[in-house]
């Protein structure tokens, strides 16, 4: 059971705080903040005890989300419930900042009033949440289309206004009762997840797909709702349907609102979803990948004149030529005691910086057309050069977003709203990769 | 935080609130009130505003009344004669149509925590019980242990307790939950909630109706009960199967849980589930959430504790992505050395390898030490990585290496000539001083096949000379030094000699001083008795049998399964295992206290406890939790913890008269002899030592008076520790009073006694010693 459950901001103001059994005193939030203030890099912050007090925390949007406790709960219990109370508060508030704490903290209040009754979580569901909250989210900032145009999914500068509307899922999912603005939207998002080791053959070590479909609903209510995924979908090593280039995934999890009864022979999920976000399904491709990579580097290293080290980095964008990969970061840890760098880059809009106190130099293009190659040179001056300092170069690690892209190619075929759903609704689908670790042997 | 001014600030607020004119306006009247929920939440003392807030609580506006609650319960406990007010809006609110209103009344009611709130209470819970609004009720349930905490020495009232029974079988399903709840809290001294074969199947029938959270707790309230017969046990188990692969991490984990509990004495039962859990466990590992990677990362060492090879073939997933905070990275590496087998070996190396030269120096350290634990299993592959790793001239790279070196000699002898080789070759010296105590041992052990050993302790010795080095490396030093002189004598007695002068004669750590005394006396014995002393094995390969995979039994671990204790530092778990035992006191101590108490005084109290001591009650020492308490099931390290949580301090300071008075009250609790400090020791010495270990001297007669006498006290925990020590001729008679009692602080003070006197003694001898040298 939970004792207290209090929102810190990363300065350590307190942004929320309730007590719900009184056993515990404010004092607490001061000691949590100093002890995990004061933990080094590599000690799991996790847990952490202070006489007979555990404090159990998470960070999400820069806060810290944390509930103590005196007894020895389950942990994967509260960091989900924390989690999920990080989720609702970006649901209900549109989204999740210092900001957006303070100026919904009446709203939280309520919130964990409900959710939670002399320490024991009573609900954490928007179905049942929505019929108890009564106050009004405060949004952050005026919704405005205009904004739709630059700032993309996930804060990405995209261009793609058009197709995908971007900030409209991030708004407050009850803000706009009665109000005109308050459209019936919902969005279906496949999100992949890339992990990729590349040994320094070019051959690929490792290669791990992390997948969801998430739904964002701001339909008041919403019956029974299908979504139809790739025919040729296959799940597991042995079931392969078909002679075509199947779609396979190694296995997959669901919600336990997802009715299936149509999914082994249409692969067609059926679920009800209520208000807000939640994930419906959850999936995982390891080592096989059905496309080529999206990113092949062609480094090479050398020893120039005494102390400096050059470094000419090939980068080739594998997509197909249509689409394009946004905030691609490649990072290069350079030798210990490099000094200063020069580079040549192919265009204006790249940049790269040394980075001396992570030893690494950072090289960064905002957008990259599939079936380009991009290359630059740096040069690092490094006094006390020596021929193992070389050893020092590598791994390279990139950053990247995809969007309109799946690695594992699933789709979305249709997406159908039951002909008893009332009113007029925006259907959107949205696809996004991106990298979770593109890792590059030199 | 206190803001400047916050006085007006809460005067401009009072101000506001009891304006008419605001009061009028629903808005403005709410955001005002909103503005003191603001105020309290940021730290500032709004209570003067009590008054005013119970006025306002007495509104239509359900937001308004929310927060006007929520102020209400912070602020009950220190205004209880202006919460009484608001008592009788509440009770008007529990009689509302609206069923939302009752229960937040309710709720908000038995939150208010203040004393003689009982007799308003009872009958709306009681009302609330039997509420049609399945809402109420929920609350209504945990309003009863709330109203139970509040007077926790009051009879149990069974006409409740009964009715809480009944209501397990209410059909809203958090009602259900609740009452569980309610009554583990309730029945707190009588073992909890009783789980019967009925209720035990009631609840497995309604899992599916519960969303996760209850079901997770479910799952853990049903580990109490056992099933009857096996059949009934798996009819248990194939009912909750499903629930393994739940995608809710914490439903698969407290499925597993109880899986592990129930199939304890069906091995290929648990092995399956473990086996099957395998894929949420990953899952959990794979996750956004950095913090449920990490509970999931913990989790899987304690299942590799008993199947070591379950996640071999899943190794890839313990690569570090390079976005991982340090804490994950280092759990994934200790995961990734015990998954090596033939196949994955070269790909795990190739990984490990790389994150050697990882910026944070202590994730570089870590998997050096990693590699040089697969090097006792696949040693070629790995020294040859561990040696390439030496000419990247790094410090922290260096050390590491060397450090693993050290370790792999020692479990791998056939390893010894090529570490010596790198070791020879190798010009970069460690500047750390783990880091210079391995590269000492290895030159001291294996001076033979490292020839340039003796130049190289030529040059670390000249270094220590010129800067201070910690303690431990002297001593390795020294060690180092004496041993090379038995192999290598001709190019090493230089360095020895003005090694083991400097030492004797300049050296401040008595540590030290004491060891270089020990050696120059051992050669004075002459070479062979020397060598008789020091040699020892060279390496230990059956220890590497020992601390390598051992498949431990699931019992040893299930019991932290799924709770805290896997995901805690260590040295936070053992801190908490220290309190728990000095917060119980275990009997134990009274048997290991027994033989100091021989020559006692014959008060009633001590003769009871030798009585009691002597009692095979002495074995309970293992202290076995009660099954349901899963406070006291955190970790189970040994008793050792004991001493280190003893601790004594001499404040706050106690004057004469408040002692003089103890001192009359108390009975002597033990009286011992102990070895006198010498003769000539002053008093102003003695009283400085032991100043030095926090026993203040309160008082003592002048020196050379015989008999000597002097007054001490300490303080250990919540206990006071007054002491008498009577010096005449040869014998320091030393009697104890203790206020209150606490065997464990009484042992802890008589040793550090002991150990002070000791240590005066021979500050004396060694000074003769030194003198004479």
């Amino acid at each position: 059971m939970i004792s207290q459950i209090f929102i810190l901001s990363s300065k350590g103001d307190h942004l929320i705080y309730k007590d719900f059994r009184g056993e515990g005193n404010k004092d607490s939030i001061n000691v949590f903040y100093e002890m995990v203030t004061a933990l080094s890099g590599d000690q799991p912050p996790v847990v952490m005890t202070h006489k007979d007090l555990h404090f159990i925390h998470v960070k999400q949007g820069g806060l810290y989300w944390v509930a103590s406790t005196k007894t020895n709960p389950s942990p994967f219990t509260l960091i989900e419930f924390l989690n999920r109370f990080a989720g609702l508060t970006k649901d209900y508030c549109g989204s999740l900042s210092e900001k957006s704490v303070r100026m919904n903290f009446a709203l939280i209040y309520e919130l964990l009033d409900e959710m939670v009754d002399y320490g024991y979580i009573q609900t954490a569901s928007t179905d049942i949440l929505k019929n108890f909250i009564q106050t009004e989210a405060v949004s952050s900032k005026p919704f405005s289309l205009f904004d739709l145009s630059n700032v993309g999914l996930f804060g990405a500068e995209t261009q793609q206004s058009k197709v995908a509307p971007s900030v409209a899922a991030s708004r407050p999912i009850m803000s706009n009762r009665g109000e005109q603005g308050g459209k019936n939207e919902i969005f279906v998002d496949v999100i992949e997840r890339l992990s990729v080791v590349i040994g320094s053959n070019g051959v690929i070590m490792k290669s791990d797909i992390q997948g969801e479909i998430r739904i964002k609903c701001f339909l008041p209510t919403c019956s029974e709702m299908r979504i139809g995924l790739n025919e040729e979908l296959s799940i597991g090593k042995s079931q392969l349907k078909g002679y075509s280039s199947a779609v396979r995934i190694d296995e997959c999890r669901f919600h336990q609102a997802v009715k299936l009864d149509e999914f082994d022979n249409f692969r067609i999920l059926k679920v009800c979803p209520s208000q807000g976000e939640q994930t419906v399904m959850q999936y995982q491709l390891c080592d096989e990948l059905p496309c080529a990579l999206p990113f092949q580097l062609f480094p090479s290293v050398e020893k120039d004149y005494v102390n400096r080290v050059l470094i000419f980095l090939k980068l080739r964008c594998d997509l197909p030529p249509k689409s394009t990969a946004l905030n691609v970061s490649i990072t290069v840890p350079v030798p210990k005691g490099s000094v200063s760098m020069s580079q040549e880059l192919s265009s204006p809009d790249q940049t790269a910086e040394l980075q001396t106190k992570n030893k690494a130099l950072l090289w960064e293009i905002p957008r990259f057309p599939g079936g380009a190659q991009l290359s630059a040179l740096f040069k690092v001056d490094v006094p006390g050069l020596s021929s193992a300092s070389l050893l020092e170069v590598g791994p390279v690690s990139m950053s990247f977003e995809l969007p309109k892209q799946t690695c594992t190619g699933l789709q979305i075929r249709f997406l159908r709203l039951s002909p008893t759903q009332t009113g007029l609704s925006h259907r959107w689908v949205r696809y996004v990769s991106h990298s979770d670790s593109y890792t590059i042997r030199i | 935080m206190p803001y400047f001014g916050s006085e007006e600030t809460v005067k401009e607020l009072k101000r506001a609130l009891s304006n008419p004119n605001v009061q009028a306006d629903r808005l403005r009247y709410r955001d005002y009130i909103s503005k003191v929920i603001r105020y309290m939440t940021q730290g500032l003392d709004v209570s003067a505003l009590f008054m005013e807030m119970v006025k306002a609580s007495a509104t239509v506006d359900i937001v308004q009344k929310k927060l006007v609650y929520l102020y209400m319960c912070t602020y009950a406990s220190v205004k209880p004669e202006l919460a009484l007010l608001a008592i009788n809006t509440l009770r008007k609110d529990c009689a509302d149509p609206n069923p939302m209103v009752r229960g937040l009344a309710l709720r908000n009611m038995c939150n208010l925590r203040m004393p003689g709130l009982t007799e308003y209470l009872e009958q709306p819970l009681v009302a609330g019980l039997r509420d049609k609004a399945s809402y109420v009720r929920r609350v209504a349930v945990l309003g009863c242990a709330k109203m139970h905490s509040l007077q926790p020495s009051t009879e149990i009232d069974s006409s409740i307790v009964n009715e809480l029974y009944a209501l397990l079988r209410d059909p809203d399903p958090v009602v259900v939950v609740n009452c569980l709840r309610a009554l583990e809290e309730i029945l707190k001294d009588e073992g909890g909630v009783v789980i019967n074969k009925p209720i035990a199947h009631h609840l497995l029938n309604r899992m599916k109706d519960l969303d996760s959270w209850s079901q997770s707790e479910v799952l853990t309230f049903l580990l109490r009960y056992i099933p009857r017969s096996d059949e009934e046990l798996f009819d248990v188990l194939s009912l909750l199967d499903a629930f393994l692969q739940s995608p809710h991490a914490h439903v698969a984990m407290a499925t597993l849980c109880l899986f592990l509990h129930y199939a304890s004495s069906h091995t290929a039962v648990q092995n399956d589930a473990l086996q099957r859990s395998t894929a949420p466990l990953l899952a959990s590992c794979g996750t956004t959430s950095r913090e449920l990677r990490f509970a999931g990362l913990c989790h899987i060492r304690q299942v590799m504790r008993s199947q070591p090879s379950l996640f071999a073939s899943h190794y890839k997933r313990f690569f570090c992505s390079y976005s991982e905070p340090g804490y994950i990275k280092l759990h994934k590496m200790e995961i990734l050395v015990e998954l090596v087998n033939d196949e994955n070996v070269a790909l795990v190396l190739e990984e490990l390898r790389s994150y050697c030269t990882d910026v944070s120096p202590e994730l570089a350290q870590a998997a050096i030490t990693a590699i040089g634990r697969i090097a006792r299993t696949y040693t070629e592959k790995c020294l040859e990585i561990l040696t390439g790793l030496l000419s990247l001239k790094q410090d922290h790279i260096t050390s590491a290496v060397i450090q693993a070196f050290k370790d792999l000699v020692w479990f791998c002898p056939q390893s010894t000539a090529s570490v010596c080789n790198a070791i020879e070759s190798c010009t970069d010296r460690p500047q750390d001083s783990e880091g210079k105590r391995a590269l000492l041992w290895l030159l001291g052990e294996h001076s033979e096949g490292i020839s340039s050993a003796p130049y190289v302790l030529e040059e670390l010795c000249a270094d220590e000379l010129k800067t201070e080095w910690s303690p431990g490396v002297k001593l390795e030093l020294l060690t180092a030094a004496v041993k090379m002189f038995l192999s290598r004598p001709a190019e090493t007695q230089d360095t020895l000699g003005r090694l083991l002068h400097h030492c004797i004669e300049e050296e401040s750590d008595m540590c030290v001083r004491d060891r270089a005394l020990f050696y120059y006396r051992l050669l004075q014995r002459g070479i062979q008795e020397t060598k008789r002393v020091l040699s020892g094995p060279k390496s230990d390969p059956s220890l590497s049998m020992l601390t390598g995979r051992q498949e431990e039994p699931v019992i040893r671990w299930v019991s932290d399964f799924n709770t805290l204790a896997p995901l805690m530092n260590k040295h936070d778990s053992m801190l908490k295992e220290s309190e728990r035992l000095l917060a119980t006191q275990p009997m134990g101590v009274f048997s290991a206290l027994a033989p100091l108490m021989d020559n006692g005084t014959s008060s009633p109290l001590q003769t009871e406890r030798q009585r009691r001591a002597s009692e095979p009650v002495v074995t309970t020492t293992e202290n076995e939790p009660p099954p349901g308490d899963t406070d006291t099931t955190l970790s189970s390290h040994g008793k050792e913890d004991e001493e280190e949580a003893f601790c004594l301090s001499a404040s706050p300071p106690l004057s004469h008269e408040e002692f003089e008075k103890l001192w009359v009250e108390l009975q002597t609790l033990h009286t011992q002899n102990l070895l006198a400090p010498c003769a000539q020791t002053a008093p102003e010495t003695l009283q400085a030592i032991l100043q030095m270990v926090h026993i203040q001297t309160l008082a003592f007669t002048p020196a050379h008076t015989l008999p000597w006498r002097a007054f001490l006290y300490t303080r250990s925990a919540a206990t006071i520790i007054l002491t008498e020590i009577l010096q005449e001729e040869d014998t320091v008679q030393v009697s104890v009073k203790q206020y209150p009692e606490n065997k464990l602080a009484l042992r802890g003070f008589l040793s550090t006694l002991q150990s002070a006197f000791q240590t005066l003694n021979a500050e004396n001898t060694c000074e003769n010693v030194a003198l004479s040298f």
